[in-house]
């Protein structure tokens, strides 16, 4: 963990007593008070996350949408400025370079959050990309700028309550710029948890004392506290949020994980789009989908996932749900197998599993996902 | 952290209590506080044989898979049977009713090498400051 990188927040997060662990190169609160605490903090009212370590590229200028649309496969143009999308980096072959966020600042002014260990990956792809594009200024925003993720079904309401009603008037995946508790930021109805909630661009040197206000604001009413990356990843996992390195690699394309709805075939000529529309016209090998265990024990990623006879998948991601108290994967599958029962192999041992729906969790209430 | 004096100690981070010829084992505080809640744990059955330093159970954190190895040689006589259920058990109550199987001790066993609570709490400091 030595040449880990720390995040502006990692005092911050020391003094809270974190347990921290090494993730994308950067050294990250993994938990506070406890995992399952803290889950279901996000669940019942709300949580703070600290996700500095994504990055942010500012793509600006009169060739900015057209950049836009060539880097990532779906369609900018059907943006409104003030609004964002859920959009995939491809590369020729059609694997997955990077899945991003795209927000529409301004009518030539856009802004892609990238994932931390594909920061350096993505500044390379898009500057090269940019270079053969004319007035399209690329910027890596990434050090200069802190995320701060506030998520939970109390986290928008609350908000309004300390004098930031125009978050709450957002539409999901809408963003804005504004102040929360005195602080200058860009905010976006986003996330990562399957929970309503806000996720705030703020310049580095703000994020502690805006990470500090919220915290203090927030402690007795709504019981807001600060969440580590182990939460946020059964979190992101009920709600089959996919995980670069798990369910999306440059060995899987956006159609084999089930994100069809982000590729948009339809529109201009963008990186990988032949690929991908071989794809969808002779189908693809595998696909991703949801198993939960029906006998005891736990799916990790790398087991295999077999039939009687043969192992047809693996698993991507898996853990104990605890919202559901069921243990619940994602995994990829020969498409031939999907109807066949299915066992996931645990150290030898073949464990039944029960193909069931994704999202395993679906949060009540209007504003669902839906970009 | 919690270390009782009358218990012995694995490098695996694993306590034994013996009385006569009968070891109870389980993990420690200190293992149990670096692995985080507990969510499973997988135990052998009554009547299997473990081998002294191979792995035996398995324990299963919100976050992390852990091997539980054997601290002696020896037959399996009973097992935790409400782990299964409360795996909790393990965070709370490392010692007491977290505890997981009693093993009949084999003669040839060699029990030596088990560390007293002193030497595995500087065992757990040298390890720590690596």
């Amino acid at each position: 963990m030595a040449d880990a990188r720390r995040t502006p927040l990692y005092e911050k997060h020391r003094a809270a007593g974190a347990r921290f662990v090494e993730f994308g190169g950067w050294q990250m609160p993994v938990q506070y008070r406890g995992l399952l605490a803290e889950h279901e903090a996000v669940r019942t009212r709300a949580g703070l996350f600290d996700v500095s370590h994504m990055g942010e590229i500012e793509v600006a200028g009169p060739g900015a949408l057209a950049l836009c649309q060539r880097i990532a496969t779906n369609d900018a143009s059907s943006l409104a400025v003030g609004r964002a999308q859920y959009t995939i980096w491809c590369d020729e072959s059609g694997g997955t370079i990077d899945d991003t966020i795209l927000y529409r600042r301004g009518p030539e002014r856009f802004l892609f959050c990238v994932n931390a260990s594909n920061t350096a990956t993505c500044v390379d792809w898009i500057g090269k990309q940019a270079g053969g594009l004319q007035g399209a200024l690329v910027r890596d925003r990434s050090d200069a700028t802190c995320l701060l993720a506030l998520q939970g079904p109390k986290a928008v309401g609350w908000l309004a309550s300390v004098g930031a009603p125009w978050i709450e008037a957002l539409p999901r995946f809408g963003c804005a710029e504004g102040e929360v508790l005195g602080l200058s930021l860009f905010a976006a109805r986003t996330g990562y948890t399957g929970e309503d909630g806000v996720e705030l661009f703020v310049d580095a040197g703000d994020a502690p004392a805006l990470w500090e206000a919220l915290l203090e604001h927030g402690r007795e009413d709504p019981g807001l506290e600060p969440i580590g990356l182990g939460a946020r990843d059964t979190l992101r996992l009920e709600a089959a949020l996919p995980l670069y390195g798990h369910e999306l690699g440059r060995d899987i394309s956006p159609l084999e994980a089930g994100l069809g709805w982000a590729v948009k075939l339809g529109k201009k000529d963008f990186i990988g789009a032949a690929a991908l529309a071989s794809q969808r016209e002779r189908g693809v090998p595998r696909r991703l989908i949801g198993l939960r265990l029906v006998d005891k024990g736990i799916a990790r990623a790398t087991y295999p996932v077999t039939t009687e006879e043969r192992r047809v998948g693996e698993v991507t991601s898996g853990t104990l749900s605890p919202t559901l108290g069921q243990a619940i994967a994602l995994a990829l599958i020969d498409q031939e197998w999907l109807d066949a029962p299915l066992y996931v192999e645990i150290r030898g041992r073949r464990v039944a599993a029960e193909r069931v729906g994704i999202p395993f969790y679906r949060r009540s209430g209007p504003g669902r996902d839906g970009a | 952290m919690e270390l009782p004096e009358d218990l012995k100690y694995t490098r695996e981070h694993e306590w034994v209590s013996i009385e006569e010829n009968v070891a109870t084992v389980g993990i420690t505080d200190h293992a149990q506080e670096q692995l985080g809640e507990v969510v499973f744990v997988e135990l052998p059955g009554v009547g299997d044989r473990v081998e002294k330093s191979e792995p035996f159970g398995v324990v299963e954190s919100t976050k992390a898979v852990s091997d539980i190895y054997a601290p002696l040689t020896g037959e399996v006589t009973e097992v935790n049977d409400d782990l299964p259920d409360s795996p909790e058990l393990v965070n709370e109550d490392p010692y007491g009713d977290g505890w997981m199987v009693k093993i009949t001790i084999g003669e040839d066993t060699d029990l030596d090498d088990l560390m007293t609570a002193e030497e595995y709490r500087q065992y757990i400091e040298e390890s720590s400051e690596e």
